[in-house]
Parts: C-alpha cells; structure tokens; sequence
C-alpha cells in the first residue's frame, strides 16, 4: 500500500509538472507548394486568417474590412494580439508549420532576419511583378528595403515610426527657456522644470531592459555611438556608447518615477497623462495615447519635438514599424495575396494615415489629405526625421530578443545609479559572443 | 448445437474478461502515453541536441553539451534555481504557518461562519493572471493604491514589483495571497477527520493550547498536512503565470524575479534555443522528483 502510494505520488508529480516540461510544438506539415498569382474570381468563398498586432494601423483597418469581403467574396478571420502573444503564436505556429495563419503582420527589424532563416515566408515577389497597378515603388526605399532579403520580397510595409521628444508646452513655457536644441539643452531645462516642480518627473522614459532599447537608440546615434561597426564586432562599450548610457539612464535616474526599470510605454504613458511627466522620448506613433482628451488630463499641453543633437548632431531613428506577409505554410497563398494588395493600396493607405496613423507610401504624404490630419508639430518633426533618420532602431541581429536583453543592461543599470560604464563591458562581451555566434 | 456466430462471440467474450483490466485502463494508458511520456521523452531527446531558431531546422546530437552548460552556468542558471528555491521555502512556509491557523479558526462552529469560509475562499477561485495585472495595478509606485495606502498615514511607499530588490519578495506576498485559502481548506478538511477524544484526554491531563495542537492534533492529521505541504511546494516551484504577467519573460531588467521556469520559457520562446530550454527543463523535472521523493521519505520516517 505504503509503495504504491509513492509511486501514485510520484506520478501525480509527474503530471502536475508537465505543464512546465514541453518545448514547443513537434508535428509537422511540409509548406503548401506555392503557385503564382490566379484570377481574384476563383478565390471568392475561400477563408484567410490573419494575424494582426494590437496596433492603431489595426484599429483604423477594421473600421472597414467589411469591404474586402464585399469586393473579393474572400472571407476573413480576424485576430489581434499584443507583441509578447503574438511572438509566441509565430514560435509555435510557425515552428509546427501550421496553415492557420495566412496573413502575418510582423515587425520588420524584429523579425525579418529571423523568420527568413526558418523558412517561414513565403516569397512575394512574383506577386508583387504582377501587381503593376498597385505600384510598389511608391513606397519609400527604406521601407521596401527593410522587407526585402537576398533580393525577395517578403513583405509589405504598414507603417513608419520616428523616435520623438513629448513635452509639456506649459511647463517648457513657465522656464522661459526654447524648446532643447542640444543634449546640455536637455538636460538644463529638465533641472529647471525640476526645480520648479519638485512633485513632476521631469523626464521619464522606458526604462524595462528590452523595451527600452528602441527608444534609447535615438540617444545613442545622437551621440555618436551604435550597436556594432557595422563589420560584426560590438561597438556598445565605446566612449560615446557609454556616454549615451549614462544620459538616458541618468536623466532617468535623477528625475524619472520609481520603479522606471519595469516600465514599458504604457506605463510611462500613464503617468504623462495623469499630468506627472514634463519631457519623454517615444515613438511618433504612440502620439494618440499623449493627446487622446479622454484619457489625458493634459491633452491640450502635450507638444512634440525633435530629438536634441548631440555631438553627432540630432539622429533619431526613423523606420518601417510594422509589415504584412503570408506565411510559407499558408495553403491560401493567392487570396492572402489579395488581401495584402487591398489594405495598402494607395486609397486604403490614404484611409489609414487620415485616421492619425502614419504610412510609407510617397504619394500619400504628398497628398493633402494624407498630412492635414497630423497635428503641426508632430508632422514637422516626422518630415524633419525623414531626411536625417537612421533606418533601425534596434541591433539588427537573427535574434533580436535575445541582443536588446543584452544591450539594454547598460540602460537599467544607469537608470539605477550603478556602474554603467562596467555593464557595457560586459554587455559588449556578450552581444560580441552574440555576434559570432550568428556569424559562424 | 451452438452455431459459430454463438461460439465466435464467446470468444470474443472470453478474451474481454482475461484482459479486462488492460482493456478498462487502456484508454487511461493511451492518455498518459500521448500527453506524458511522448512530450517527455521528446523533450529529452531535444536536451541532447543544438537544437535552436526552428525546429524545423536541421539540428545536431551534442551529447551532454547543454547540461554542461546548463550546471555551469552561474550567470542565469543558478541565481533561477535560487530565486526558485527561495520562492517556494518562503512563501510555502507563510502559507502552512497562516493556513494552519486558519483552519483551526474555522474548526469552530461560530455565527455567520458561512460568510467568513467564502471571504477566505475568495483569493482562490481567482484566475492567477487576473490577479497579477489587479496586484500590479495595486502596486504601482507613483499611482497605485498600495503606496496611496502608506502614504495616507504617513509611511514612506515602496517600489514594490518594480525594484529588483523588493519584487521577489512581493511576489512571495501574492502567492500568499491566493494559494493560503486552499491550504486551509486542505487542513480543516483534515482536522474535522480527527477525533475529539484524544485532545480532551490531553486537556484533561492539563496539556495548554500549544501542547494540546503540537503533540495530540499534528500527529494524527499528518498525512493531510502533507499532502498540503507536497501540494504546494510542487505548484510553487513550478509558478509560472502570476511570474510571467507581473514581470514578463526574462523575470524582469535584472532578472530579478526570474525562477527556473521563467528562465526555460525565456531561452525556449525569445531566445529560441530549443536544446537548452529542454535541458534546464529536464534538470528541472529531476529537482522536482527529488523534492517529492524527500518530502515522501520524511513522511515515511515519521509514521
């Protein structure tokens, strides 16, 4: 009796930490053969699944999706999820060689590199030849750039997004002094505002070790530094790496809220709109959040700057944020086709920008109607980040996870007033192991 | 004169009846083989490959390379194993200790009794993700009600989930929290199988409260308190969700709330390094056996 509730114990154990023992998924279905483009009226009564990212370009899109299903007879399944499910659901989808998915929308710099050395898109280039209407150069160049491998399309770009300064206008104004031009700029108007107004973070910003890593690339190009020197060795201990180190962070440190090294946008976007924030960096698309009266206390005061110049002069990012692409496995290759060529033709794009999200398509920024309903400000640090952006905002390695855990670490330990300068030694050594470990 | 239809489902009869028990458990067995020891054996033979960034990918046998790794590892690896272990001794032992005392509260008949057993149960029928993003609402520094709370009578607040040094510790507080309840409902389901008569002998023998509980009620419901005391420290080694929706995969910036399971779902799923992840998993499954095997044994010597 004694022995066999031992071993009934130790199978229960067993079942209770299985939950914890699988590693992803491990059947497997060999990829649809991929057939080239087919009249549109054979894919009427066909399902596609797509999956999209919790993005405003999303939001403003199923405002009329209804209308694709009306023009092709093409069905659609709609899901969205935030970036951490959806990562996850391409990990194990994807690695299954599931058809479920169709349609995937998926972030250029994070994962092009990645998902192309899988196999898991499908190549759209004869799809893109055959769609001369649809006219693909008039995307920008950066923005066909980033979906393009080895000559392939794999992908077509959603959306650009630009590192930016938010301010408070009242609070800038109360110093008396101009909006920073320079870093030093920054950083005495910050020590005013805080001196004015000790209970009000003066700046804030991301401050969780991988979120925080896109927006502090602004900083690091402004001063001079990069990931790597573009010939596969680490660049992230040099002087002006650690000096960018030691601004974000310590701005962060000596006048952010507490507990900054936990928070992602949300978050720090929380506290901008309780009124508690005066300067913060972010991505040009998150401007709704900062000025949506409904959830800002402060909405008519928020202004919007570039990044200030450093010794290098000012160098925010300026990239495609977001991208669609069919999935190598996917059996409905040329209806997902449709679709893709349907949400970003120039009068949908059009559509989109007017709803406050920012494209890539030329014809619609040069159009009136694609700018006018950009707030002034916000329209000219975009056009002006234009012309003097770098086109990533993140080390551009196959595993970009696995880098911004590394490169961030500097961040959050300037963020906590320890020794950054010694973190980014160490962190150079680990993202040079990176580096060579991809290389090989 | 039986005919053949007769004599061949005679047969067939008399096959079922030998082999009934495999026949009435096979359905069980094809359920633990499919979803137990496939994933598990799977995942085994993973542990001794590279492999990593699909598994479609080709991958490679590297003998014992990702265990060398793995136990060599004093950066990630053993810092988990020591969150883990603190995890679970920390909040485990609150969670006896205050289940306990619980139990023997409820033991009681008392007016509206009712009303208090389903205050208590409250925290356990919460979904463990829904109480994460509720608690880390509460305690968020600037504007959460935690820190309000302090402030109100004039405590300085803490940085609670957000600062490496207090976020595993809070975390320890939630478990506490949520998985108490289920400990005292565990006990008091005990103490009301344990007769009356032992501890009035005890009282008359002039033994006080502690002694009477200490030396006449624990020994009679020990098996129940370990089946509570293996339960849970089973599910606490292995939490994974209130870690996850609090802190994220990595267990936040420094790591700081990053337990062996957070470590595996962040190699497995952001790192893509399938090999490792199944080898942290397989050292991690051995941890836990020896941790029940222990636990078994000292009930053994006990009784």
């Amino acid at each position: 009796m004694k022995r066999r509730s031992r071993y009934a114990a130790v199978s229960l154990t067993a079942a209770l930490i299985l939950s914890a023992c699988s590693s992803g998924p491990s059947s497997s279905s060999g990829p649809s053969s991929s057939s080239g483009p087919s009249s549109s009226s054979s894919l009427s009564g066909q399902t596609i699944n797509l999956s999209l990212s919790h993005h405003a370009w999303t939001t403003s899109l199923q405002t009329f999706i209804g209308d694709f299903t009306t023009e092709t007879g093409i069905k659609v399944d709609v899901n969205v999820y935030d970036d951490a499910q959806q990562a996850t659901l391409y990990n194990v989808k994807l690695n299954a060689g599931s058809s479920d998915i169709d349609v995937l929308m998926f972030r250029p710099l994070q994962n092009t590199q990645q998902f192309t050395q899988n196999g898991w898109f499908a190549d759209l280039t004869k799809y893109v030849n055959a769609s001369t209407d649809w006219n693909w150069n008039d995307f920008w160049q950066s923005a066909r750039d980033s979906v393009t491998v080895n000559n392939k399309i794999i992908g077509v770009p959603l959306v650009s997004e630009t590192g930016v300064l938010y301010y408070r206008k009242d609070l800038l104004a109360e110093t008396g002094m101009p909006y920073p031009k320079t870093m030093d700029d920054l950083k005495a108007v910050v020590a005013k505002i805080h001196e004015l107004h000790p209970d009000i973070f003066a700046f804030a910003g991301r401050g969780e070790v991988s979120a925080a890593v896109t927006q502090f690339s602004s900083f690091l190009y402004s001063m001079g530094g990069n990931w790597t020197d573009g010939k596969g060795n680490s660049t992230i201990n040099s002087d002006a790496a650690k000096a960018a180190y030691k601004l974000y962070g310590g701005l962060i440190h000596d006048y952010g809220p507490p507990g900054e090294t936990d928070m992602n946008w949300p978050q720090v976007m929380g506290l901008l709109q309780q009124g508690l924030v005066a300067f913060y960096p972010e991505a040009s698309s998150n401007y709704d959040s900062a000025v949506d009266p409904t959830q800002s206390k402060v909405a008519d005061q928020i202004g919007v700057g570039p990044i200030p110049a450093g010794p290098a002069g000012s160098k925010p990012y300026n990239i495609t944020a977001m991208a669609l692409g069919i999935s190598a496995f996917s059996k409905h290759k040329d209806a997902a086709w449709a679709f893709i060529k349907w949400a970003t033709n120039q009068a949908n794009s059009l559509t989109i920008q007017e709803a406050g999200v920012p494209g890539a398509r030329t014809s619609v920024w040069n159009d009136p109607k694609g700018t006018s309903t950009l707030a002034p400000d916000l329209l000219a640090t975009i056009q002006g980040n234009s012309k003097i952006g770098v086109g990533y905002d993140r080390p551009q390695v196959v595993n970009v996870d696995q880098a911004r855990q590394i490169v961030g670490a500097p961040i959050v330990a300037a963020i906590q007033g320890g020794d950054s300068n010694a973190v980014a030694d160490q962190a150079n050594s680990d993202f040079q192991a990176l580096l060579d470990g991809q290389a090989k | 004169m039986s005919s053949p239809v007769i004599a061949w489902r005679a047969a067939i009869s008399l096959w079922v009846n030998r082999n009934r028990k495999w026949i009435l458990s096979g359905p069980a067995i094809a359920f633990i083989v499919l979803l137990l020891v496939i994933p598990l054996g799977y995942t085994l033979y993973l542990s001794f490959t590279d492999a990593g960034s699909s598994l479609r990918a080709s991958f490679h046998f590297t003998g014992l390379g990702n265990y060398t790794n793995v136990l060599t590892d004093t950066r990630r690896f053993w810092p988990a194993v020591y969150r883990t272990v603190l995890f679970t001794v920390g909040a485990v032992s609150v969670e006896m200790l205050l289940g306990a005392a619980i139990a023997l509260l409820l033991r009681r008949e008392f007016r509206g009794q009712g009303i208090v057993r389903v205050i208590i149960l409250m925290p356990l029928v919460a979904t463990p993700v829904a109480v994460a993003m509720l608690w880390r609402l509460i305690f968020e520094p600037t504007i959460g009600f935690a820190n309000e709370f302090l402030r109100f009578f004039g405590l300085p607040g803490s940085e609670w989930l957000s600062s490496p040094s207090t976020a595993l510790p809070t975390l320890m507080f939630i478990d506490v929290w949520q998985w108490t309840p289920m400990v005292a409902l565990l006990l008091l389901a005990g103490l009301t199988t344990v007769p009356e008569e032992p501890e009035e002998a005890a009282r008359v023998d002039g033994a006080n409260v502690f002694q009477r509980f200490w030396f006449v009620t624990l020994p009679l419901m020990r098996s129940v308190v370990f089946a509570a005391l293996i339960l849970r420290s089973v599910e606490a080694f292995k939490t994974f969700d209130i870690l996850y929706a609090t802190k994220g995969a990595g267990g936040g910036s420094m790591h700081e709330a990053e337990t062996i399971n957070i470590y595996a779902y962040g190699i497995n799923f952001s790192d893509n390094r399938y090999g490792l992840a199944s080898a942290v998993l397989v050292v991690f499954f051995i941890m836990v056996l020896v941790l029940v095997t222990l636990q078994i044994v000292a009930r053994r010597r006990g009784q």
